[in-house]
Formats: C-alpha cells, structure tokens, sequence
C-alpha cells in the first residue's frame, strides 16, 4: 500500500522544507536520530502518539503524513502516466512527486486531462469529415462541376479545329459550371463557419456539465427554494457553454427540480436522523423511489451527512451520465468504469437493490458503503423492452466502523487500476507492469 | 465491333466532354442519366463498355454493378466507374462487387481514353 508506505519519506520532504535537521527532529520528538532515519526512509511504521508528535513539530496536519497528496491528484498523474506513449515516468514514486511539488503534479495532471478533451475534439471532428452527409454531398458536387469544367477546358485547349458549334457550347457549358462551381464554394463555407459556431459541442458537452456540476457542489439551493426555475437556473450557470450542454444541464436540473419537490430537505432530515444513510431503510420510510433518495442524499448541505457521499448514474448501455466523485473515490473523466462496481451489477439484475462494501485498491484504502440498484426510465408496457438506468450511492464507512465489512475492491478503471489478477479486467494496467504496490 | 460504350452518369456538363472525346477518338457513345433502370439500360443496349458514375438519382452504381455482374451475360462486362470520392473504402466496395477499373474525379480527358482503350484490347 504505497500510501501509508511513504509516510516516512513525506515526513523527511517536510523536515527539509522547515529546514530541520534529523537530529534536531529526533531530539524534539523524544527518539534517537538513527530510529528517525528507519522512519524517514519507511523502514520503520509509523504511528499513535509519535506521529502526531512529529506533525506539530513540523506544523503539519497528520493526514498530510499519513495520506499524502489528495487522491484525484494521484489518479490524474496516474491516468497521464498510463497514456503516455514510451513514458518512463517514475510511478512508484509518483506520492513523492506530488507531495514535493503539488503546483507541478497539478499542472501536469490538469494539461493531461486538457489533451484528453482535445483529443476527443479531433476525433469528433474527423467524424464529421467521415460521416456528415452534407460535407460529402457538397464536396461531391465540387468535384463533379471540377470534373466538367477540367474535361470541357482540355478539350478547348488542345490544338487543332473544334467546329464553332461545339467551341460555343463548350464556353457556355463552361461558364455555367463556373458559376455553379462558385455557388457551392460560398455554401460549403456557409456550412463551415456554421459548424465553427458548434465546435465547442466537440468539446466533450458531458465534461462541460460535469465541470459546471462540480463547481456548484452538485447542489442548487435556489432550485429547492423555488427562487428560479430550471431554465434559469440553467441560464445562470451555463456561461460559454455550448448547446449541448446547456441542455444536458436543463435535463439534469429539470430532475433536480422534481426530486427537490417530492423529498425537501425539511422531510429528508428528520428521516435521515433517524435512519442514517442507507438509502432503501430511507426510501421505505419516505414511500420514495430509492433512485430518487441516491440523488437527494448526493446533494446534501455539508452539514447533514457525516461525510459527502458520490453518486454515479449509468444509462442501459453502461455510460455514465451523472458523476459526482469524492475526494478517496474519483471516477474516469470518459468511458465505462470498472465492470467490479455494483452499479453494474444491479444493471443485470434491475429492481434488485444492492448494497456492498468496496475499496479501491492501492490507496488510502478507505472503504464505501455502495448501494445500487437499477430502475425503469420510461413506462413499463407489455410488448415494449423496458429501459433502465442504474443509480450507485458512495457513503464512506466512518473510520470507526472500519474493518467491519470486508470491502470488495473494486478500480476506477483498468489502465490505472493494479489489481491483478482481475476476472473483470479489460486492458493491461501500467501499474501491474511497473511493479507498483510489489514495493 | 467493340466500340460502343453506354455512359451512365447524371451530370450534363460531364456527359457532354466525354462523349464528345470519346466519339472524337471512334466510339459509339450512348448516355443515360439516371440509376434507376440503368442495368435494364445495358440489357437492352448490350453496349461493348459502360462507363458508370457512383452517385446516381435513384439508385446507387454499386447496386447497379453488383445486379450486372450476377447475371452470367455480363460477367465479363468491362465496366469502369467513377467515384468523386477516392477514398480506399470505396475502391474496395467497387473491387468487391467486380468493377474492371475504377477511376477518381476529377480525371483529365487522357487519362479517361486511356483506360477505356486499355479496356477493350484492339483486335
């Protein structure tokens, strides 16, 4: 578990960076400066009271020892790692990296993801050149006049006689090609700047909705109030976002909205003080549907749960269509997850509710209570397939109550997952290879 | 013998150049524009080549060649299309369904009478 491993090496970057040397720290902290050497070179637990001691030596907080660089910094730098083609990037070491220079892990982790948008963009748009029925029928058309004006131009350029006749209506035919040939010009370019003002759609619209989404913390106070309504709710957030978005993000608040209405807040509380967070003890209680109660208790005031519990959504076919990661749990930015997550368990098995310990491997290992269950989206009618979502609710276990369930693991997503062997597993993880967690 | 061709292509313009090249060079040229009953067209011409446009009102030249080539009579058809789309995928398309030579718009006036030459051999 490379996490709790480093605590020593963490400990040695911040005795340097306050500019303490070991035996000073040693002599402050009641050891003898060759025990703090094993523990600054993770030859040595460390924990209890001479933990925290160290940490109010070194005005640190003790999780910043213990837990390192936050977890989403780490899965981003991993996601990089993983996708660089040829990358040697020291991945055993990547908490050092990132806790020694947490404005460089940042950027780099944020330019990762920057690529990873534009990339989705090229291809978006190789799609349209490929695909667009009306880019293709334009450019058919150019070739076709070009082909006729080349052909009939050839033949009244070659040497020799052409009968008055045939010169006459080959110059018509060619003045009308050219006149044709410049009106499709002017619609292809029409049609292109057309397409110039929806290429921020290519933009990946789910991650505009995810990035709008994250920043209001998944909650709209002013929805549940009644003070605007989803639209101008929509309105107020959207900003440069692109159509797209701006209507996934009306859908989305539209079902914020009505899951507002049937479970305010002023019910909700008194029934999660009395039943705690389980959602389907909850969704008894209310008489509400338990995809519901996921989404009310993922847009919780902070106050009111112990900690913020993530939320993920999946259509019938595995996408996710809402992530709300937490800090110990983040989630892919594109694509399916991990196959492991009960989500998609309950997937295969709609209306069964499912409710399991997991952790993600190689972490902090913090567990989570994931309960999940996949309801019908559109009306259940004979002859006609019905059509699921599934909902997946994330509580972290509190730290007391820790141990009491075997968590399953379970990954964010194979590249960067190194859990191995894994029945589930779909690509080869560039951590098994690298020998991360065989330290 | 061997010098009649049956063009089948929906752009006035193109019908006019070619057939006007190809007549210069002695051949026969008969047109038709439109996808439809253009295989009853060539059954009821039995022209010596036919040149066959891709994109045609009505029907598509890849169905057109694909219902030649499963009648025995013309199996050994030379037909040459024309594609303004070069791309590989096409030419696989066309190569699959038996074409005799495929050519990209836009193609200069000898590069046509050179591969309708090449494919009716002189006897």
């Amino acid at each position: 578990m490379p996490g709790e491993s480093l605590t020593g090496s963490r400990i040695r970057e911040r005795r340097i960076m306050a500019g303490l040397k070991q035996a000073d720290l040693a002599r402050e902290a009641n050891i003898s400066p060759s025990y703090l050497n094993l523990i600054e070179h993770n030859r040595r637990r460390i924990g209890g009271k001479l933990l925290l001691d160290i940490a109010q030596i070194l005005e640190v907080e003790p999780a910043i020892l213990t837990e390192g660089a936050e977890a989403t910094l780490i899965a981003g730098l991993r996601e990089a790692a993983a996708h660089a083609r040829g990358g040697r990037a020291e991945i055993d070491r990547i908490d050092e990296f990132a806790g020694r220079f947490p404005g460089w892990a940042d950027l780099l982790a944020e330019s990762h993801r920057r690529v990873g948008a534009l990339e989705h963009s090229v291809e978006t748009l190789s799609d349209r050149l490929t695909h667009d029925p009306h880019l293709a029928a334009a450019l058919h058309e150019m070739l076709s006049t070009v082909t006729a004006i080349r052909s009939t131009a050839s033949i009244l350029a070659e040497p020799g006689e052409l009968p008055p006749a045939w010169q006459r209506r080959f110059h018509r035919n060619i003045h009308e090609d050219a006149a044709r040939l410049a009106e499709t010009s002017r619609t292809l370019v029409g049609y292109l700047d057309a397409a110039e003002d929806a290429s921020a759609e290519a933009t990946v619209p789910q991650e505009e909705v995810d990035a709008i989404l994250e920043q209001a913390g998944h909650r709209f106070p002013l929805i549940e109030t009644g003070a605007l309504n989803p639209e101008e709710m929509a309105a107020r957030l959207a900003g440069e976002a692109s159509a797209t978005a701006r209507q996934m993000l009306v859908d989305i608040l539209a079902r914020y909205a009505a899951d507002a209405a049937a479970l305010p807040l002023a019910r909700l509380r008194p029934a999660l003080a009395a039943a705690g967070p389980d959602p389907f003890v909850l969704a008894e209680a209310l008489g509400a549907d338990p995809a519901r109660v996921m989404r009310r208790l993922a847009a919780l005031p902070e106050d009111a749960l112990e900690a913020p519990a993530g939320l993920v959504v999946s259509d019938g076919a595995g996408a996710l269509t809402y992530r709300k990661p937490l800090p110990d749990f983040p989630l892919p930015r594109f694509g399916a997850g991990c196959p492991l997550w009960p989500l998609y368990q309950s997937l295969s098995h709609p209306m069964v509710p499912v409710a399991r310990a997991i952790a993600q491997p190689g972490r902090t290992r913090r567990s989570f209570t994931a309960y999940a269950i996949a309801t019908a989206v559109a009306p259940l009618r004979p002859g006609q397939v019905p059509l699921y979502s599934a909902h997946m609710l994330i509580v972290p276990v509190p730290p007391d109550a820790e141990g009491a369930a075997d968590p399953m693991p379970v990954g964010v997503t194979c590249r960067i997952c190194p859990h191995d062997p894994c029945q589930a597993r779909r690509e080869p993880s560039i951590l098994a290879r690298d020998g991360l967690g065989g330290r | 013998m061997g010098r009649e061709i049956l063009l089948i292509e929906d752009e006035p313009n193109i019908i006019e150049a070619i057939s006007f090249i190809l007549s210069r060079d002695g051949w026969r040229v008969r047109t038709h524009s439109n996808g439809v009953d253009a295989a009853e067209k060539v059954r009821s011409l039995r022209p010596d080549v036919v040149i066959l446009d891709v994109m045609l009102p009505g029907r598509s030249g890849y169905d057109i060649l694909r219902e030649l080539r499963s009648s025995p009579e013309f199996r050994d058809l030379p037909i040459m299309m024309l594609t303004a789309r070069g791309q590989t995928r096409d030419r696989e398309m066309a190569e699959q369904s038996g074409v005799s030579r495929f050519m990209t718009k836009p193609f200069s006036n000898s590069e046509m009478l050179e591969a309708v030459r090449a494919l009716v051999p002189v006897s």
